[in-house]
């Protein structure tokens, strides 16, 4: 791996503790920034550290995120993202629940597609984690959970 | 003797009901891979707002107790430790389970925590009035000191890298800012809607621990399991009392390594079971059959784990510092209640704190009771595959985060920094800095004004807050802790250049 996904992420946190920092002392009234700016300027410093390490010497540089890894993560992250960011509020949370976690079950279960008995279990596993979900979050807990077009 | 006078609070029925859920429900998500204890008690919080303050932090103690000892059960029986803690019973319990001793493993791994267990809170009963009575001496200086040690101390001994564990503290600590500021009402840092309200805790706290978890479950992707667990056979518990009787130096070496590891602000049980391991091994005359299936090993390593939780709570009822991460979400849970650690905790709440604490006594027997009872079903729940566990924790994260205040804001902030804090930790980043931040960042603020405000006053913000033993001592512990970790991670680099490893 090279050090570019590593100085990438920390030229990104730098960034951010530079915008934090200029947020902070630009902005009125001063009392209310008080406490941001005395973290701003400590954010700075070691993230201006942390990247400069990396961008000097590339043998500190840890971590990163392989092709293999973005391909086994996306499609997981894009369901839960549309699921989390969109469908909860639109179709409802219990209807979005479902469709979200039998279509993630679908995509990570190993078991063969054109399984019919591979079908059914997903569609059982689903009803149960649907009726749990209902009955300790209406039924025990009461909370009030927002309908979108179904519920 | 004041804890005796409310061990009747925990015998009702609702707590003790909850006691018993909260610690088979432990035991098994402790036995799960990939779910952490951490993140275990921070999806159980919202379900404690419909409870009591009481019964929602006996709930909670109850988690984190058994977690901890549940991890056993999956290091022994599928070689997975089920936490990081968990790790050097993974050595000898699974080699000792490979040998048809599954049973013989389990017993041990449950009776060690429960004695390891039982003088922990022991110990969190008798130190903890005594701390937070010498809390009452602190005033904003000090105040401000410790959340920033609280900040500094997990960021610098708890990760691998001393300035990516500060820098995440002060990602925290800026979060914590988001929001209205209080003294004048200005609003900052809101580039959202959902967040003029602020940063809520316990959405933070399930976004930043669980969704890692479920993005790291996506990352096997169709991948078959190909775990499986080793059945257990029938082992006389009578036996395993003798045996564990026969080997009291690997019961105090763990006990007391565990609670003193405890103690330590930031450090956590992460490194509790192993220490103890270390130092097990090396006084022991039969230290070269550690490895190999050595009953020391697990009851070491075990009775370490457990003796840190009760002390790792010290720090954190007294002075608001938690010693570990699962105690830092237990804060998160104290202060959802209007509960602030310290002396208001023993002199405005008894009633909440003297029932929490001894429920975690009782929480120590029954965790060893059920453990021994339901370590192979425990075993088999924590084979459920991935693919179903994933969903199962998202959808427990947007219901849960979504039933604190009814808000989408939320659970929009709950998946934003689920979903960043996952990259951070793939760069070396770590959660619990960044929590800590979090959580003692408002501490830290509103005690900095205060002191400001005094300072102006008095005696200049310099003299106030670094005059007087008390601030000096908090700030050299600060420098002394970051300065030790820069130190020991040089040497670390050091050395693997000079082996030739790529650090």
């Amino acid at each position: 791996m090279t050090a570019l996904q590593p100085s990438l992420a920390c030229g990104i946190i730098l960034l951010v503790a530079i915008w934090v920092c200029w947020i902070s002392f630009s902005q009125a009234p001063a009392e209310a920034f008080l406490f941001p700016r005395l973290i701003s300027v400590a954010f700075v410093a070691l993230a201006g550290w942390t990247f400069a390490r990396v961008l000097l010497d590339p043998r500190v540089a840890e971590g990163g995120i392989t092709w293999t890894l973005v391909k086994n993560i996306l499609p997981g992250v894009v369901v839960a993202g549309v699921y989390v960011f969109f469908a909860a509020k639109w179709l409802g949370f219990y209807t979005s629940s479902a469709i979200a976690f039998i279509v993630i079950l679908s995509l990570y279960d190993p078991a063969p597609h054109d399984q019919v008995r591979a079908w059914l279990k997903r569609v059982a596993v689903t009803a149960g984690y649907l009726a749990v979900m209902y009955l300790l979050f209406s039924i025990v807990l009461k909370v009030f959970i927002p309908r979108g077009l179904f519920i | 003797m004041e804890f005796a006078a409310y061990f009747g609070e925990v015998f009702t029925v609702p707590a003790m009901l909850l006691l018993i859920g909260g610690t088979i429900g432990g035991l098994i998500l402790g036995a799960t891979p990939g779910l952490s204890p951490t993140m275990a008690v921070a999806l159980l919080i919202p379900f404690t707002f419909q409870l009591e303050a009481v019964h929602g932090l006996i709930l909670l103690g109850a988690a984190y107790t058994s977690t901890v000892a549940g991890g056993a059960v999956s290091a022994i029986l599928l070689k997975i430790p089920g936490a990081p803690a968990n790790i050097a019973t993974t050595l000898d319990g699974h080699e000792m389970a490979r040998r048809g001793q599954g049973a013989r493993a389990l017993q041990l791994a449950f009776l060690a925590s429960l004695v390891g267990g039982l003088i922990g809170v022991a110990l969190l009963i008798f130190l903890t009035p005594v701390l937070a009575e010498w809390a009452l001496a602190f005033g904003p200086s000090q105040l401000f000191w410790l959340a920033i040690l609280g900040v500094t101390i997990i960021g610098s001994l708890g990760t691998s890298s001393v300035v990516k564990g500060l820098l995440s503290g002060c990602i925290g600590l800026w979060l914590a800012t988001v929001g209205f500021d209080d003294i004048l009402g200005v609003q900052r840092f809101v580039f959202h809607s959902s967040l003029s309200g602020g940063i809520s805790i316990v959405p933070a706290l399930i976004g930043l621990f669980a969704i890692p978890q479920v993005i790291a479950m996506f990352a096997d992707g169709r991948r078959m399991s190909s775990i499986e667990a080793i059945s257990v056979e029938r082992h006389p518990l009578s036996r395993a009392v003798r045996e564990l009787l026969s080997r009291v130096r690997a019961v105090v070496i763990g006990t007391v390594s565990g609670s003193i590891i405890g103690l330590i602000p930031g450090i956590g049980g992460q490194i509790a079971g192993l220490v103890a391991y270390d130092q097990a091994r090396k006084v022991s005359p039969e230290r070269d059959k550690f490895g190999t299936g050595h009953p020391e090993g697990i009851i070491a390593a075990e009775s370490a784990n457990n003796a840190m939780v009760g002390p790792s709570l010290v720090p954190l009822l007294t002075l608001s510092i938690p010693g570990s991460p699962t105690a830092a979400v237990l804060l998160g849970g104290l202060l959802i209640h209007g509960i602030f650690p310290g002396t208001d905790l023993f002199d405005n709440h008894p009633h909440v704190a003297w029932p929490f604490i001894n429920s975690m006594l009782i929480g120590q027997i029954l965790m060893c009771v059920f453990g021994l009872y339901i370590a192979s079903l425990a075993a088999r729940v924590a084979l459920v595959p991935k693919s179903i566990m994933a969903p199962i924790v998202l959808g427990l994260a947007v219901f849960g985060s979504y039933s604190v205040q009814h808000s989408m804001g939320d659970v929009y902030v709950m998946a934003a920094l689920g979903i960043m804090m996952y990259f951070l930790e793939r760069f070396g980043f770590s959660a619990a800095p960044l929590v800590l931040g979090l959580i003692l960042g408002p501490i830290a603020e509103s005690n900095f004004i205060q002191g400001s405000l005094i300072a102006e006053a008095t005696v200049g913000p310099f003299a106030y807050f670094f005059g007087g033993a008390l601030n000096l001592l908090l700030v050299a512990i600060v420098v002394a802790s970051v300065g030790y970790s820069l130190y020991a991670e040089l040497r670390a680099r050091r050395t693997a250049v000079a082996g030739g490893d790529a650090p």
